[in-house]
């Protein structure tokens, strides 16, 4: 049976992508599936260095479109990990060196092999994003509770309904819930209210990401970080499981409440 | 949190809306125009064009003053048309 070929994708930049790729394909390797990574960002390459597998690239996505290595040449397999793959982007190319068919090819081979063929897709709505979407056959969203991004993710709903991708699911990433508390951030009940999807994960803002990716080992390996939890949790919610959605909660103790009932501490 | 904040909250002094309720009322208003087909100016002559027809069953309007637009006060989106009426219909 093929694999699933699922593309993260959010509209707006910034909000995370390349991290919830990173770290759901991490989760679900550990989970012993046999994953690998596509990064689609042609030109602007970063899911190598989060993975901290920047080192080991020899050929990329360009090469494997162009028919100057083989498939198999171009996959790095993760240091930690033997059933995590990475097709690197391109560095010195642009989004027009790939073309969807290619994408469509490329994404149908790796799925023949793989069981998860995930897509980090570049931000915008044009070439790249075209090309992220073009083989996926389900889509993630990644989006931040801020205006700007929830209508960004708005517009892609739309473009994958239009493009046929259908049920796309909600990653809300960089909550944080001493905000949420006191009214001054969107929760995901507040932006489900808006957008018309359905939730997969609910990210904390948490300090450990960059952390981890100042190091490049995906937080999906530290037990105790609660955005490693939360990565863990999507990766089970795909394999089919059903876990309620709640965001991990800080477990500082009764001083940590006690503070934050008077309000002394930011969280 | 500051000193100042506290003792304002202690004094019930916080009575401004939540920000995350204004993000949720200006993200309903800006989505509506964006799902809107990206521009009204597509929507709108279709609609008026089936307004006057509408209208024109029961009443005698003058096409050439009809006016039909949305705007956006108070933080709500209303569809506004003002239809001078030359006459009603005698209705059969």
């Amino acid at each position: 049976m093929a694999g699933r070929v699922i593309v993260i994708t959010s509209g707006k930049g910034g909000v995370g992508k390349t991290t919830t790729t990173a770290n759901v394909g991490m989760a679900l390797a550990q989970l012993g599936r046999r994953v690998v990574l596509i990064d689609a960002d042609i030109g602007l390459r970063n899911l190598d260095v989060v993975l901290g597998l920047e080192n080991r690239i020899v050929y990329d996505l360009v090469h494997v479109a162009e028919g100057s290595c083989r498939l198999r040449q171009a996959l790095i397999r993760d240091k930690r990990c033997d059933t995590l793959f990475l097709l690197p982007a391109a560095q010195t190319r642009d989004k027009e060196a790939v073309a969807p068919e290619q994408m469509r090819k490329i994404t149908a081979d790796l799925a023949e092999e793989f069981d998860y063929v995930l897509v980090d897709s570049p931000a915008g709505i044009e070439r790249g994003f075209k090309n992220a979407i073009a083989g996926a056959s389900e889509a993630l969203i990644v989006t931040t509770p801020e205006v700007s991004a929830v209508r960004d993710a708005d517009r892609i709903i739309g473009l994958l309904e239009a493009a046929e991708l259908h049920e796309p699911r909600l990653i809300l990433n960089r909550v944080r819930l001493d905000m949420v508390r006191r009214g001054d951030m969107m929760n995901m009940d507040d932006v489900l209210e808006i957008l018309a999807i359905k939730p997969i994960g609910i990210i904390p803002d948490d300090e450990s990401i960059i952390v981890s990716t100042n190091r490049g080992e995906p937080v999906a390996l530290d037990p105790h970080s609660r955005a490693g939890q939360a990565y863990r949790e999507i990766a089970r919610r795909l394999e089919g499981e059903d876990l309620p959605l709640v965001p991990p909660q800080a477990t500082d103790g009764w001083i940590g409440r006690l503070r934050r009932f008077i309000g002394l501490q930011s969280r | 949190m500051t000193v100042l904040q506290l003792l304002q909250r202690l004094w019930g002094k916080e009575s401004e809306r939540p920000s995350k309720e204004q993000a949720k009322e200006r993200l309903r208003l800006v989505l509506v125009h964006d799902r809107a087909g990206v521009t009204p100016d597509r929507v709108l002559p279709l609609l008026k064009d089936e307004l006057i027809a509408v209208i024109s069953k029961y009443m005698d309007i003058d096409e050439s003053g009809l006016d039909v637009t949305l705007s956006t006060e108070d933080s709500q989106m209303a569809l506004v048309a003002s239809i001078p009426i030359r006459g009603l219909r005698q209705r059969l």
